[in-house]
């Protein structure tokens, strides 16, 4: 990918190709986080943004509980996800990888991700269809007999939960079947060979096999968990309320962007925090 | 032989389950849409139109919809073309620095969408740039250029080089042989991270929401709608939605997907 075609052009042209888009990332990109990081070191005096150069909005942040709660609700409500993801979404990529036949894998898949394809905010309208109070679920219990009162469903954090599972599931479905079926059928065979059953062969085999493949799909599902407003909001309602909502009330109805600037920073370092971590993990894994 | 058996019936129940669990929620959408009453809860009274109907009569979602169309369309246009310009210039020169140019231009999808756009209202706001369409369509040039990047590079590989190479000897200038050459052959891969933008600006919401002001694209409008409560409306604009992002994925699929398998 390094020797450069030998010809009639000149070098100096292959500048023309590459700066239009360095030029955007530079412009639309780097100076407005570079801006962002450093609103936050700045303070709303009368309504206006005031370059004050002090720690405020981060002493703030860890000052008032109801801030730094919504870090932990949302560490909470995301590894909750992530883990309950991970163990449902890994045998139903499992049994599609090796119990369906060959020829309809991908019929199956492709339906086993359908609502991947319908939009975010209409994904978690639906599950709001079913959880209301006369939705669909409290409709089909309440008709059975199971109970007489309606469940308080929505606007929970379980509702935000499930919610955001059934979006990862789908995706974390796609990234392991991908890895199992990249395996080669020899490990399988060699294990079956030298007298593992079917699930010793899945547990000394497989699983180890596919490990770094889950660790990339969860963390993928930490960060997307971690910084969406949307399923909290919608699913989640207004008692339990996750970082992100925390920072979108400090820009809708006091507009302080300061504040919501410093927050949006906080989270980043978690989430650098956590990547940092798996890194290590899995180097240890591998040696 | 029963071991195996009980594992065969449980893959298959769980299956099912899972599959009961993926699918309700749009089963549910795209049921109650049709829903002859006021709410889009059962029961389920008979089947009617009438909130398609009322979704076509809807000027301010045909609006957002025409805004969602040509944002998604006109972003993914640029981000594919800046995307495609920067990996044939970085796979085909030695140029200096450029291990940190390839990290910078795929710095973007590290960051969260709200952080983005939280760098560039700051920006748009202390330099008086009004926002509109524009400044959303820059964002999502934003994210889906690193996409567009990776793709593209990932695809320049030394098969068409020496075709490149050929083109050059035979006379044609630069730029001839990246239209010439260079674009039609690596096609599949400048088709797939076009429509994969397409989806990603199609969808996206936060950047949208907060880069706009008066007129929205239509993940902002459905946002909107919902604050309504439970509308079988909501239910029938959201069908629609499937149902275009399912005809955009058959597109994916046939044109690019199902022409790269083969040989």
């Amino acid at each position: 990918m390094n020797a450069d075609v030998s010809g009639n052009d000149d070098p100096r042209s292959a500048w023309f190709y590459v700066v239009p888009a360095l030029l955007w990332t530079m412009a639309f990109f780097v100076v407005p986080f570079a801006f962002m990081a450093a609103t936050s070191f700045a303070s709303l005096v009368r309504r206006k943004i005031t370059y004050t150069w002090d720690l405020g909005n981060y002493l703030e942040f860890f000052d008032k509980p109801y801030l730094l709660k919504g870090l932990f609700v949302s560490l909470e409500i995301t590894l909750a996800v992530t883990f309950i993801s991970v163990v449902l979404a890994y045998p139903l990529a499992w049994i599609i990888a090796e119990r369906v036949p060959k020829r309809l894998q991908r019929a199956v898949l492709i339906l086993a991700i359908l609502p991947f394809w319908t939009s975010y905010v209409v994904r978690s309208y639906s599950w709001l269809l079913l959880f209301s109070s006369n939705g669909v679920i409290n409709n089909a219990l309440m008709g059975s007999g199971i109970i007489s009162e309606p469940l308080q469903l929505a606007s929970t954090t379980s509702a935000t939960i499930i919610g955001f599972v059934h979006f990862f599931v789908m995706l974390l479905t796609l990234t392991i079947y991908s890895n199992l079926v990249q395996l080669s059928p020899n490990y399988k065979r060699a294990a079956m060979d030298l007298g593992a059953n079917t699930f010793q062969t899945f547990w000394h085999v497989i699983l180890p096999l596919t490990l770094p493949g889950i660790m990339v799909g969860a963390f993928l599902t930490f960060v997307l968990c971690i910084g969406d407003y949307i399923t909290p909001q919608i699913l989640g309602g207004n008692n339990e309320l996750v970082l992100p909502q925390i920072i979108m009330l400090q820009l809708g109805r006091r507009a302080d962007i300061p504040a919501a600037a410093s927050m949006s920073i906080i989270l980043m370092l978690v989430v650098t925090a956590v990547y940092l971590l798996c890194l290590r993990w899995l180097k240890m894994e591998r040696t | 032989m029963l071991r195996h058996r009980l594992l065969s019936l449980f893959s298959w129940t769980y299956l099912i389950a899972m599959f009961g669990f993926i699918l309700l929620p749009v089963a549910v959408l795209v049921l109650f849409s049709f829903q002859d009453g006021t709410l889009p809860i059962p029961p389920f009274n008979g089947f009617t139109l009438k909130w398609y109907a009322e979704v076509f009569a809807d000027q301010k979602l045909m609006a957002a919809l025409q805004n969602s169309l040509s944002v998604a369309f006109g972003s993914s246009l640029l981000a594919c073309l800046l995307g495609f310009f920067a990996a044939y210039g970085l796979s085909r020169y030695r140029l200096p620095a450029s291990a940190l140019q390839r990290v910078l231009l795929m710095a973007p999808m590290t960051v969260s969408y709200l952080i983005i756009a939280l760098g560039l209202l700051v920006v748009f706001n202390w330099s008086g740039i009004r926002l509109s369409l524009w400044t959303v369509g820059i964002g999502h040039v934003v994210i889906n250029l690193p996409l567009c990047f990776a793709i593209i590079y990932a695809s320049m590989g030394d098969h068409q080089k020496n075709t490149e190479r050929a083109a050059r000897d035979l006379g044609a200038n630069g730029f001839q042989v990246l239209y010439l050459i260079t674009a039609p052959m690596l096609m599949p891969s400048i088709l797939a991270a076009f429509f994969l933008s397409l989806t990603f600006s199609w969808d996206e919401f936060i950047i949208s929401f907060l880069l706009s002001r008066f007129d929205v694209t239509l993940p902002v409008e459905i946002w909107s709608l919902l604050r309504s409560g439970l509308n079988p409306k909501t239910n029938a604009i959201g069908s629609l939605v499937f149902l275009l992002s399912m005809i955009l994925l058959l597109v994916l699929e046939t044109l690019v997907f199902r022409r790269r398998s083969k040989p």
